[in-house]
């Protein structure tokens, strides 16, 4: 019986397990987070490009100067809120911005791009999130600040809002570029 | 003067809901009648009074009083009359009013047509509707007034958002909220029961029809946002799994659930605790769905009001409405006693599988919408799972469901005859079976889903006709006399077919507009044309059109017929909005009922090709049957409600415990339906 009796209070202890949660995920704002990964070379990898595009990205493509990579999808709701973001790096910082576009239909991906402007000096198609997982990607959006010499500095996860931008994507990289 | 009645009428309402949710709770445990009486009178004050508060805010939109801080922030002078109503719930404050006074409506309904209901029972659903109430009205007024005054007044307003200044989205809060809230009667009748301590067919019978009308109209709001997302949102998407639109699904989930498994305690008094359960789940569900919405824990493109003060708030009623309900259940639930046995191959049994696949792909949806929050619990930032997730994951589970939806009505209660069932479905298996082969056929490079998908859908269709051929006998009986039986069929009869043809109807609209969409994006200069799928368009021209709060560019598109004459025109339109500057692209569409043609008006191509525009043009295959067969289903909630079962009312107990006297079934007798 008393058996029978944990079973009826099963849906209470799931649900205040959710809601501590809830309580917690209150308190947070979109934040960044140390990686395994940070200030080791990125992965090696090649990713093709989006149909009608010239070049997709490899690692190569990552040497040579401090650039980001963002790694977005059509069908993500925070990508779109920084997206406006990413554009305005691109014209306006003439910071390089190269991006991996994760489980996407790349029609899906040329119509956003076509409908919301393309920040990125170029793309890869990494359609079944391969590479993604290599890059210990969670989820979309997420943003790999990579130095001149194709190490991972920095990882942000989320959108990345003004703030973030100003306060620690561009000293970073101004930084990496002296 | 008008804001300040409103205000007031909304404190005195909170006052009402209190004395309510107190007075007849005592009254009900004392057996005092005086006390329990008062539960009806004080749903109805509690229902008008909220009434002259969304009125008087209503007025203050309709006249422009932008003295009023809301309204200042929501409207302008200039827009159309339709927008300044629907801008009373077009922003947090006021969207929170409507929720309240749909609450009250479904309060004041319980109250009008309570008179069958044991005075016990009928004493504490009020009281318990009232405390959620209580609890929502001072959320209202403690977080988001909607009556602020701002002095000096300013002279015009800041406008509403004009991405909500559109028909689909005028109406779809009303209808999503009225299934939302709706489930606060199936809530508090739930809590009520489980303080008395009994739940009995009687009960179940008095619940369903306020769960039916409730999900249909919340089949109707996610429906109507869907519609929205895509004529207006999206590249043709209707759905992105977005968590404001799971939000609206996880209720409707939970909602259907409970309306299967409210007929087993109809007809057998089985599934009580289950279903008691499932009564608080879809509750909660629209609980949770408001405090994500409204909390801004998650990212969103439907999230207004954004406000850390206001999610505490409503984490804490969250709190106390599912913690407490579910504290009781898990000292009350195991008091009730099981009913009925039953074989796992029976009517009830296909229910219970109904009820495991609904309930697993509710978890399901909750967990991938809530995956973000954990992540970020566990600090690892905010994260989308998107369509991969729920596409690998939901579809599979809902194809047994709808698999088992065709064969579960033929099945008898108690022992089931599995193969007798499907002999009678003989002729919806050979449609299925053609449908599928066809589709293998003709799919020209869809995906192979596609075909799974087709064949589903005509599964569907084909075993609700059967069904509802096979009770009228048609073909078996001579056609008057199946026609008598078609008159005499009850409306749960005819509500379950609907409803289970509805299904189908856009599973099939899911599967067209998932594998056979095509798209063309191409620079067009007026005169040249552009063919999709067999159909010629041609641009004609761009002209300046001056809406009454926007300008826009609107392009003129002939559609070809094969000799070349105009047989269509669509008007796709850029509008620029006048106070918030804003371009939003409105898109037009020519629908067949078959498939829609869809063209989207893009930027100006620029300085290469300085006539040329940006033009986007879709086909998109079936896909307004996904909307039809939501209608369809919320048809058959409509239908069934008009069930002679409810509307005779609730019989008294000792009468519910045989079922098919109250319904005017012939044969079987134990038959029944959604």
């Amino acid at each position: 019986m008393a058996f029978r009796r944990l079973w009826f209070a099963l849906p209470l202890a799931t649900f205040l397990g959710v809601a501590a949660y809830l309580a917690i995920g209150l308190t947070r704002d979109p934040s960044a987070v140390p990686s395994a990964l940070i200030d080791k070379p990125v992965p090696r990898f090649a990713l093709p490009p989006l149909p009608g595009h010239d070049t997709g990205l490899t690692s190569a493509d990552l040497v040579g100067r401090p650039q980001l990579v963002n790694v977005f999808a059509s069908w993500c709701v925070p990508c779109r809120i920084e997206h406006p973001l990413l554009m305005q790096l691109a014209e306006l910082t003439g910071v390089t911005v190269r991006g991996i576009n994760y489980k996407d239909p790349s029609q899906d991906a040329l119509a956003w791009l076509e409908r919301f402007g393309n920040p990125y000096a170029s793309i890869g198609v990494d359609s079944d999130g391969r590479v993604a997982i290599e890059w210990g990607v969670y989820g979309v959006p997420e943003t790999f600040l990579i130095d001149g010499d194709g190490r991972i500095r920095y990882k942000h996860i989320g959108p990345l809002s003004a703030d973030d931008v100003t306060t620690k994507i561009l000293p970073m990289i101004r930084e990496l570029e002296r | 003067m008008i804001p300040e009645i409103g205000h007031y009428a909304l404190v005195l309402s909170l006052v009402v809901a209190l004395v309510q949710s107190v007075i007849p709770m005592i009254g009900a445990n004392r057996g005092d009648a005086a006390w329990m009486e008062l539960a009806r009178p004080a749903a109805v004050a509690q229902f008008l009074l909220v009434a002259i508060a969304f009125s008087a805010l209503t007025h203050a939109y309709v006249v422009s009083d932008f003295s009023v801080l809301n309204v200042v922030e929501n409207s302008h002078s200039a827009k159309p009359l339709i927008y300044k109503i629907s801008g009373v719930w077009g922003n947090h404050e006021g969207s929170m009013l409507l929720w309240v006074l749909i609450l009250a409506v479904f309060g004041a309904a319980v109250a009008a047509f309570g008179d069958s209901l044991p005075p016990s029972l009928l004493a504490r659903t009020l009281a318990v509707q009232a405390m959620i109430a209580a609890g929502f009205l001072l959320f209202v007024l403690g977080t988001s007034n909607p009556f602020m005054r701002v002095d000096p007044p300013p002279l015009d307003g800041a406008d509403l958002n004009p991405l909500l200044q559109d028909p689909g989205l005028a109406f779809h809060p009303p209808f999503l909220y009225l299934g939302y809230v709706g489930f606060s009667i199936a809530f508090s009748f739930a809590v009520a029961a489980l303080i008395e301590g009994r739940i009995d067919p009687a009960w179940a019978r008095w619940v369903r029809p306020w769960t039916l009308a409730a999900w249909s109209a919340l089949t109707v709001g996610i429906a109507l946002g869907s519609w929205w997302a895509y004529y207006t949102l999206g590249w043709g998407g209707w759905w992105f799994w977005d968590p404001v639109e799971n939000a609206s699904l996880l209720p409707w989930l939970a909602g259907t659930a409970l309306l299967h498994s409210a007929i087993v305690v109809e007809k057998r008094d089985a599934l009580k605790a289950w279903t008691v359960l499932l009564a608080i789940v879809a509750f909660s569900l629209s609980l949770i769905g408001t405090f994500l919405v409204r909390s801004g824990v998650l990212t969103s493109v439907h999230a207004f009001a954004v406000d850390p003060a206001r999610g505490v708030f409503i984490l804490v009623l969250l709190t106390i409405a599912i913690g407490g309900s579910l504290a009781l259940y898990a000292w009350r639930a195991p008091v009730l006693k099981a009913g009925g046995l039953f074989q796992p191959i029976s009517r009830e049994g296909a229910l219970i599988l109904n009820n495991l696949l609904l309930s697993t792909a509710t978890a399901t949806v909750l967990v991938g919408t809530l995956y973000p929050i954990f992540l970020d619990a566990l600090d690892a930032g905010k994260v989308s799972v998107g369509p991969p997730f729920f596409n690998a994951t939901f579809i599979p589970l809902m194809l047994p469901l709808v698999v088992a939806m065709g064969i579960g009505p033929m099945l008898a209660w108690k022992r089931g005859d599995l193969l007798g069932a499907l002999g009678r479905l003989k002729l919806a298996a050979l449609v299925t079976a053609a449908v599928g082969l066809a589709t293998y056929y003709f799919r020209s490079g869809g995906p192979v889903m596609a075909v799974v998908g087709m064949a589903v859908a005509a599964w569907a269709i084909a075993a609700a006709i059967d069904e509802l051929a096979g009770r009228i006998g048609l073909g078996r009986l001579p056609p008057g006399e199946s026609l008598r039986r078609a008159a005499r069929l009850p409306g749960a009869a005819w509500g379950t077919a609907l409803a289970h043809a509805g299904v189908g109807i856009a599973i099939a609209g899911m599967t067209g507009s998932g594998a056979w969409m095509t798209e063309r994006i191409q620079y067009l200069a007026p005169g040249e044309q552009i063919g999709i799928a067999g159909t010629q368009v041609r641009f004609d021209e761009v002209i300046r059109v001056d809406g009454a709060n926007y300008v826009a560019d609107r392009g003129v598109f002939s559609v070809l017929s094969d000799d070349g004459r105009v047989v269509g025109q669509l008007f796709p339109e850029r509008r620029r909005f006048l106070v918030s500057q804003r371009v939003i692209t409105h898109s037009a569409i020519r629908t067949t009922g078959l498939a829609d043609l869809y063209i989207a008006l893009g930027d100006p191509a620029g300085e290469d090709r300085p006539d040329a525009w940006t033009v986007r043009v879709y086909h998109h295959p079936l896909v307004p049957w996904i909307w039809i067969g939501c209608v369809v289903m919320a048809l058959g909630g409509v239908v069934s409600l008009s069930d002679r079962r409810f509307r005779v009312g609730a019989p008294a107990r000792r009468r519910a415990v045989a079922p098919g006297i109250a319904g005017a079934e012939p044969t079987p007798a134990t038959r029944g339906g959604v």
